[in-house]
């Protein structure tokens, strides 16, 4: 009995659409975001994460309604990322039923924002989210560079560095994501898991490569992550999360059943 | 009628969403106003104490909210911070509590942990209630909730804890003092568990 391990699906809304990519990239459309929200709230979701994969751009409005309408009819928690930029985009988000945010970009523009987020909001309410590439060669250490602009842009700054300095900044949960293995289905890039969650002492949320039910588990046990997030597994009904935390709770993980 | 009191912080539609979907009368209540209007209370409430209570006491609520809960004994329910401001003080601000239960609110003290244990406390734990009480009717002996905190509340009379929870040590994770319920974790956002409790605390009979 104890505090359990987390399964977040997560969908990545693109002009009010679910849509999933490989690598960031080659993006497919995967249906209506109220819709699909509702089935993994029903399946037994821990937590949903909304990501707005257009939000860099325009019409933000889009994303406010869709929150607005999931709120409505799912209750666990929400996260929205994407995006973000403003305490006015923090609170719009909020008003509309979010949780918790996610704040990718614009941290690494301007570190203070977190700061400004947390004293606001609270900690418990600000996501860090860090899209990480192995940047190491073979025969090296392992060293992750951060990127942003959903993985287009690199930005010359180490993952656990940053990740140490976004929870001293006040981010209450780092969302790490493994640009390497993102849509692969390969796995959680394991090594950049385990060196992040050994480096805070908030939660670490793993994402990126997720294709077998064995990887949420290694996730959790080699990883070190308190909670694993997942897109194409459940959208393409390969697994239900219900599948997922049975198999998680067979490997001797504590699961919410 | 359920009101949930709009001070500026926490969830409140999820409050109202859950409601709605029971089919049970709820109202928002931001002036005084409509909080007269209610027949039972729901203090919500996310982000740090001092912050909450300067919130509170701005709102021009807070005198109103101190009769009908202390002289007209309505029936309240504190989520979260919402909780923590019913005690009388909290190690994470400099302000006075509410002081409606005697308590203080104290952050978990990570040095008394025998492993590396996350702050904050965050997701799905299991609330073992120590009593029988309304509020934790129709769940199953060991329900899970979701909870979101790195302070805990720590009432100074163990008779008035209701529930407790596990994170390295036990604190009261649910606490009651006559019409005053306090739950630290977020009913609003545990799924069934929580629709349950929501409803069992409007079906709460008024003495």
């Amino acid at each position: 009995m104890s505090l359990a391990k987390r399964i977040i699906p997560c969908l990545d809304v693109k002009d009010g659409r679910v849509v999933k990519g490989v690598q960031f990239v080659d993006i497919r459309d995967a249906g209506d975001p109220v819709e699909i929200a509702r089935r993994y709230d029903l399946e037994g979701a821990d937590e949903i994460t909304f990501l707005d994969i257009t939000a860099t751009s325009d019409n933000r409005d889009t994303m406010v309604h869709v929150v607005e309408q999931v709120a409505g009819q799912v209750f666990i928690p929400l996260t929205v990322g994407g995006g973000i930029r403003t305490v006015e985009d923090i609170r719009r988000m909020l008003n509309a039923g979010a949780d918790k945010i996610g704040i990718n970009s614009a941290a690494v523009f301007n570190p203070k924002f977190v700061k400004e987020a947390a004293e606001k909001f609270g900690s418990q309410c600000i996501v860090v989210a860090i899209d990480a590439k192995k940047v190491s060669a073979k025969n090296e250490p392992d060293k992750w560079e951060i990127f942003t602009h959903g993985g287009r842009k690199p930005t010359g700054i180490d993952a656990i560095d940053w990740a140490i300095k976004m929870v001293d900044y006040g981010a209450g949960e780092i969302l790490l994501t493994s640009m390497d293995r993102d849509g692969t289905k390969i796995g959680f890039d394991l090594e950049l898991t385990s060196a992040i969650s050994d480096a805070v002492p908030v939660p670490v949320i793993a994402s990126g490569g997720v294709g077998k039910l064995e990887h949420l588990v290694a996730g959790i046990k080699q990883g070190k992550a308190d909670a694993v997030l997942a897109a194409s597994i459940f959208h393409f009904g390969e697994f239900t999360v219900g599948e997922a935390k049975q198999h998680m709770a067979d490997a001797g993980i504590e699961v919410r059943l | 009628m359920i009101t949930v009191v709009n001070y500026g912080l926490g969830n409140i539609q999820a409050f109202v969403n859950i409601y709605k979907r029971l089919n049970i009368p709820v109202s928002v209540a931001g002036n005084t106003e409509e909080l007269l209007k209610a027949t039972k209370i729901i203090l919500p409430g996310v982000g740090a104490f001092d912050w909450a209570m300067t919130r509170l006491n701005k709102s021009g609520m807070r005198t109103c909210l101190d009769e009908l809960v202390l002289s007209e004994k309505r029936p309240i329910l504190g989520v979260c911070v919402g909780m923590q401001m019913m005690a009388k003080k909290s190690d994470e601000g400099r302000l006075e509590g509410l002081n409606w239960i005697d308590a203080e609110v104290k952050k978990f003290d990570d040095t008394d942990f025998e492993q590396k244990t996350l702050l904050p406390h965050m997701g799905w734990n299991d609330v073992m209630p120590q009593k029988e009480n309304y509020l934790f009717e129709q769940m199953e002996n060991t329900p899970r909730f979701y909870f979101l905190h790195s302070y805990y509340f720590l009432p100074h009379k163990s008779k008035e804890i209701l529930a407790v929870t596990e994170y390295n040590y036990e604190f009261a994770s649910a606490v009651y003092s006559d019409n005053i319920f306090g739950v630290q974790f977020h009913p609003e956002k545990s799924h069934q568990c929580g629709i349950q409790l929501l409803k069992n605390f409007a079906n709460i009979e008024v003495c």
